[in-house]
């Protein structure tokens, strides 16, 4: 069977389920439905040259959902995986530190330090020993969409296309080993794209499923994994921290996790409500890994791997509807991390399993958006939904909140709303009046020794890599805006937000700037899409298998 | 006194140069004959060889039949020669060029023993250190006892012997049967009259983000002209537009290893550094005297390029 | 006429190797694997000879760990006809490859055989050469261009000085060099048929190969890190510095 599109002959492939994304969720969702329907044909598409070559998170992780999933996974666990130990958190202040309370619920007794890339390789590999048909390389890039209106319903997704050539045009032109994308076809698709999923964003506004939500709010997360001298990491530790190099009213804090093998995971997350446009991401998570505690750690190891990935924060009352005709959003692609735990991973497979039995039982996904809601991992959200929203008055209204809401276990009849993240910055004019954040830059450390040098060099470590030659992927609508109103309201905050200087601004050889992409240096991680504040980047998927390579991240 | 046989790597007309720098490794092993395998017109890459120092006799071996340097031709004479020629030799040796490479696993198959690909550092008479994953790692190996050792040469890791000696040439018969099922048809010779190839150049130089513009890498191909050098560039230049990509240096682009690198106005991301790490001597011209390229080259002149370079050039007319 | 194909799993191209914490090898962790990229090229060949009709089956070999099967699922998914995986979990040598590429040869008596010119884990660059040798047939290395007549092989090779043409006679071993080809995007409908193509899976004891004597591998390490070298104050101070380094000729 094939189908004609704008004259490009595609092949037709049909399932019952095609699910896109190789993620935790996905992976649930076609694990369990092949345990309830095992004559499904069911699909699972994954943008990553390989499962797990895309995917970043923390992470310590509650361990009942996977076991309810694969329980042989503690027989055979990923090649990083330590039993959680001691949890710390610290405030910092620029030379110091600080011990505070642990809040309850970033307490990790029972969970364990895992790369997620490496257990999703472990999902893959048993979703494919069920009979999934797991297909890396292969990126999800259309929704199909039938009829109009009212009657409009997904049929599946279109792949995108590989061997296509850069030639001016947004959408390029077929090269010498062009080979058109097939079209899936399937009774239900399934949304598992994880933060940001460029078809759950079009479908999110194709079938307003966000019309019931207030904002989606994002965190901007790094990672790196570093080999330490011998005897320094204490594995098991897991050590958060708040304050320095952040000022009080921009949300974000740190975490290193302990591993074997003198390894540690070192990373950090920034609320990308943050309002002053001067700021740096990536510069603050440098500047954290030269506080004396950390540098103490650090000093003499060796960075292996980085990577960077946006982080959906809004929580219940910015989930979107998760359900629509004949398509589903699980996972991050919907938004059920629970952000005072810091942990999305159970989540993600409860809503992935959920999905499954929900189909299985009801032959269609209608009701599912009610049924996570009512299940326990949508409980779970309705019982923290005040705690990040209460940050956006600075980190000790936040940490007051916090405490209140916990005590109340979330029974408060109040909700508080989540503020849009692209229109959170302050312009330039404004920032300068009140000066607030730009002083944050000034108690920073002047001089950074610690790997990677700067953002190329981090990029060096996630192992990225995009095909020379196609079309960028980092679609700007009109970048005229770039060299006047950008430059002139908020500094072109492009060039500092994205972690790997995707976005420069460069001599336009006629005494002016213009914008220029290095889009092979993208890790995928989506923050262009969501801050930027004019909001005409497009983030749309490159050929298959480009992208990071991250390891055991 | 180990005896090392050297096999010589020549057109006919001149000895390569990596034959130079492997008798320098050679030398280190035993007492060095270097095989020549040639016709009876072609013998003047004998006379080269023994010139070089620390050769102790060059074997001249002519047969019509070695008028291309044909694997399947020469193997069989070499094995000869390892094996037989005077109670034989320890240790057999060809440069690491496409002609060494391709000649020597042939040999060691037919003597039955291992080869050691690109010896780069001689630790014992049996154990070495060589580059695997494209020099990103440098592992040891060790040659069992009992067998001759077999190595190709890595001749960017040895500098060249001189030229202050006078073997002996000795004609050398080598009693093998030889193949007819390959023949040579012709060679296309690269380079000629244009710039030398990037991948092979002894000398290239690079230019960066920094040059500015299409028209203003001018400078950098007048530069490469006046000192016979190939043209690179780093992926900043590229992207801009200034130079076609096949002209990129660095992990995405081309790897290479010229005795002499000219980085101009390029910062040094490690992404470029990647393609050039055996690069001999690296020379960085940058206005930001921070760049990290001053990290790694050799000789760095921090200043601006537009400045420095027609001085440059001035400097190497005064200096011919 | 039958190609035999070799293809090795290797630690994939794009993946930045380092060395493991006790120096005894490289990391694998989480590492991916892919085909030999100029296997890989070697397979794209010898599909587009068949496609060309100068080739009726082509078949795909690899001596590696149970993995690699893997690859071997790629090599048919591109459009290879079968596979046979001999399965070694221990390293195999250049020459006892050869060895067992030449075993294999005698039962599956091909007409050419395609292996890539050097795989990039070891960089040996020897299997092609040894097998010609043990096999007493022509070896064509380096080989960037290709063409048959008749029973020759026309092999255009990329050597130092340039582009050499030599003939072989057929059968041989061409290994092949990068700008031979650019392989094909394997398409998802032949991933799918892939799986029912025939993928043997047999010991590599049953080659009966002799063991060869073998290289023993000590450390591994990464390479020196480049140290900087000197800030010269102006162009005079360069030109005399290369001078007195000898670079400039």
């Amino acid at each position: 069977m094939s189908e004609h599109d704008n004259g490009i002959e595609r092949e037709v492939m049909e399932y019952d389920f095609a699910i896109v994304g190789g993620g935790p969720a996905g992976f649930a969702c076609a694990i369990r439905l092949k345990e309830r329907q095992p004559d499904a044909n069911i699909c699972l598409l994954e943008k990553g040259a390989e499962v797990g070559a895309h995917i970043l998170s923390g992470c310590v992780m509650e361990p009942a959902p996977l076991d309810e999933l694969m329980a042989a996974w503690r027989d055979d666990p990923p090649a990083i995986c330590v039993p959680a130990g001691r949890d710390e958190f610290r405030f910092f202040t620029k030379t110091r530190s600080f011990r505070l309370p642990t809040p309850p619920q970033m307490h990790n007794a029972g969970n364990f330090i895992v790369s997620l890339g490496e257990l999703c390789k472990q999902l893959a590999a048993h979703a494919e020993s069920l009979g999934v048909e797991v297909f890396a390389g292969f990126p999800g890039r259309h929704p199909l969409i039938e009829g109009d209106g009212p009657a409009a319903r997904v049929i599946g997704v279109r792949c995108g296309d590989m061997g296509v050539e850069a030639d001016g045009t947004p959408d390029g032109r077929p090269g010498p080993g062009f080979a058109p994308g097939v079209d899936i076809h399937a009774k239900t698709t399934i949304l598992a794209e994880g933060c940001r999923g460029s078809l759950a964003k079009l479908l999110i506004a194709r079938f307003r499923l966000d019309r019931d939500a207030t904002p989606q709010t994002y965190g901007l997360g790094f990672k790196e994994l570093w080999r330490l001298p011998a005897g320094r990491a204490t594995p098991g530790l897991i050590q958060h921290s708040v304050g320095w190099p952040l000022d009080h009213k921009t949300y974000g804090g740190s975490f290193v996790y302990h591993l074997d093998e003198d390894r540690v995971y070192v990373g950090y997350v920034v609320g990308l409500d943050y309002a002053d446009p001067r700021f740096s991401p990536f510069e603050a998570f440098q500047q954290f890994k030269h506080h004396p505690d950390i540098i103490r750690l650090l000093e003499g190891g060796e960075i292996i791997s980085s990577g960077a990935r946006t982080i959906i924060e809004g929580g219940l009352q910015a989930l979107p509807r998760m359900d629509m005709p004949g398509a589903l959003l699980i996972g991050d692609a919907a938004g059920t991390l629970n952000v005072p735990k810091i942990k999305g991973v159970h989540q993600a497979l409860r809503s992935g399993m959920l999905a499954a039995e929900h189909l299985a039982a009801h032959g269609s996904g209608e009701g599912y958006d009610a049924a996570f809601r009512a299940s326990p991992a949508g409980r779970e959200l309705h019982k923290v939904r005040n705690i990040r929203p209460g940050f956006h008055g600075g980190l000790w209204l936040g940490m007051a909140n916090g405490a209140l809401e916990t005590v109340l276990g979330g029974r408060g009849p109040w909700t508080l709303k989540t503020h849009a993240d692209w229109n959170s910055l302050q312009n330039q004019a404004a920032t300068r009046a009140h000066g607030a954040q730009a002083a944050m830059a000034a108690h920073w450390h002047a001089e950074r020794t610690l790997a990677p040098r700067d953002r190329l060099a981090s990029v060096y470590f996630a192992n990225t890599v995009h095909e020379e030659g196609q079309p960028v992927h980092l679609r700007v609508a009109d970048t005229s805006i770039c060299a006047t109103r950008c430059a002139e309201e908020y500094g072109n905050p492009c060039t500092r937000f994205c972690p790997v200087g995707v976005y420069e601004m460069v001599d336009d050889g006629a005494g002016g700037r213009r914008l220029h992409i290095n889009a092979s240096n993208c890790v995928h991680c989506k923050a262009c899409d969501i801050k930027d504040p004019y909001q005409i980047i497009d983030w749309v998927t490159p050929e298959g298998g480009s992208g990071p390579n991250y390891q055991t991240l | 006194m180990s005896r090392v046989l050297l096999i010589a790597d020549h057109d006919g007309r001149t000895l390569n140069t990596g034959i130079a720098r492997s008798v320098a490794c050679a030398r280190q092993l035993g007492d060095v004959h270097v095989a020549v395998f040639h016709t009876a017109d072609t013998d003047a890459p004998c006379a080269a060889a023994a010139k070089l120092d620390g050769v102790s006799r060059v074997l001249s071996v002519s047969n019509p039949a070695n008028n291309a340097p044909l694997a399947a031709v020469l193997a069989p004479q070499i094995a000869e020669l390892a094996n037989g020629h005077e109670d034989g030799y320890d240790y057999v040796l060809a440069p690491s060029t496409t002609f060494g490479k391709d000649v020597l696993p042939r040999v060691a198959a037919l003597m039955g023993v291992p080869q050691v690909s690109d010896l780069m550092e001689v630790i014992d008479a049996r154990t070495f250190k060589r580059p695997i994953y494209a020099g990103n790692v440098i592992t040891t190996v060790k040659v069992p006892e009992g067998i001759p050792v077999l190595a190709t040469v890595r001749i960017a890791s040895f500098p060249s012997s001189g030229q202050g000696a006078t073997a002996n040439i000795v004609s050398a018969t080598v009693d093998a049967e030889l193949p007819t099922h390959t023949r040579y048809v012709g060679l296309e010779e690269s380079g000629g009259g244009d710039r030398p190839d990037l991948q092979s150049a002894r000398c290239v130089v690079a230019g960066g983000r920094g040059v500015g513009s299409k028209k203003n890498f001018d400078i950098i191909f007048r530069l490469a002209d006046k000192l016979g050098a190939a043209v690179g560039a780093s992926r900043a230049a590229v992207d801009a537009g200034y130079v076609p990509n096949d002209m990129q240096v660095g992990q995405t682009g081309k790897i290479i290893a010229p005795d002499l690198y000219f980085a101009i106005g390029i910062s040094g991301a490690i992404q470029h550094m990647t393609g050039i790490k055996d690069a001999g001597c690296i020379v960085a011209i940058n206005k930001d005297g921070d760049a990290p390229i001053f990290e790694a080259a050799d000789l760095g002149l921090v200043g601006d390029l537009f400045q420095l370079l027609p001085e440059l050039e001035k400097a190497l007319d005064a200096g011919e | 006429m039958k190609i035999l194909v070799g293809i090795k799993r290797v630690i994939d191209y794009n993946v930045r190797v380092q060395v493991n914490r006790d120096g005894t090898g490289v990391v694998k962790d989480g590492v991916k694997m892919s085909i030999n990229p100029f296997d890989e090229i070697a397979v794209e060949e010898a599909l587009r000879m068949k496609e060309r009709g100068d080739a009726a089956e082509v078949v795909v070999v690899s001596i590696g760990p149970e993995a690699a099967q893997q690859q071997l699922r790629t090599a048919l998914a591109m459009g290879a006809d079968r596979a046979i995986l001999y399965q070694a979990e221990e390293e195999v040598q250049p020459l006892a490859a050869a060895r067992a590429l030449l075993a294999i040869i005698k039962a599956e008596d091909p007409g050419l055989v395609l292996l890539g010119k050097q795989a990039i884990d070891d960089d040996a660059n020897q299997v092609g050469q040894m097998l010609a040798a043990l096999w007493d047939r022509p070896q064509a290395t380096f080989v960037s261009g290709l063409e048959f007549i008749d029973s020759v092989a026309r092999a255009t090779r990329e050597v130092d000085a340039g582009l050499e043409q030599i003939d072989v006679e057929l059968p041989a071993v061409i290994t092949v060099d990068l700008r031979l080809n650019e392989p094909r995007f394997v398409k998802m409908p032949d991933i799918m048929k892939a799986k029912r193509k025939p993928l043997d899976i047999r010991p590599f004891a049953e080659l009966g190969v002799e063991m060869p004597p073998q290289l023993e591998t000590g450390l591994h390490e990464p390479p020196p890190k480049r140290q900087g070298g000197i800030k010269v104050e102006s162009v005079e101070a360069l030109v005399k510095a290369l001078h007195d380094k000898g670079v400039l000729s």
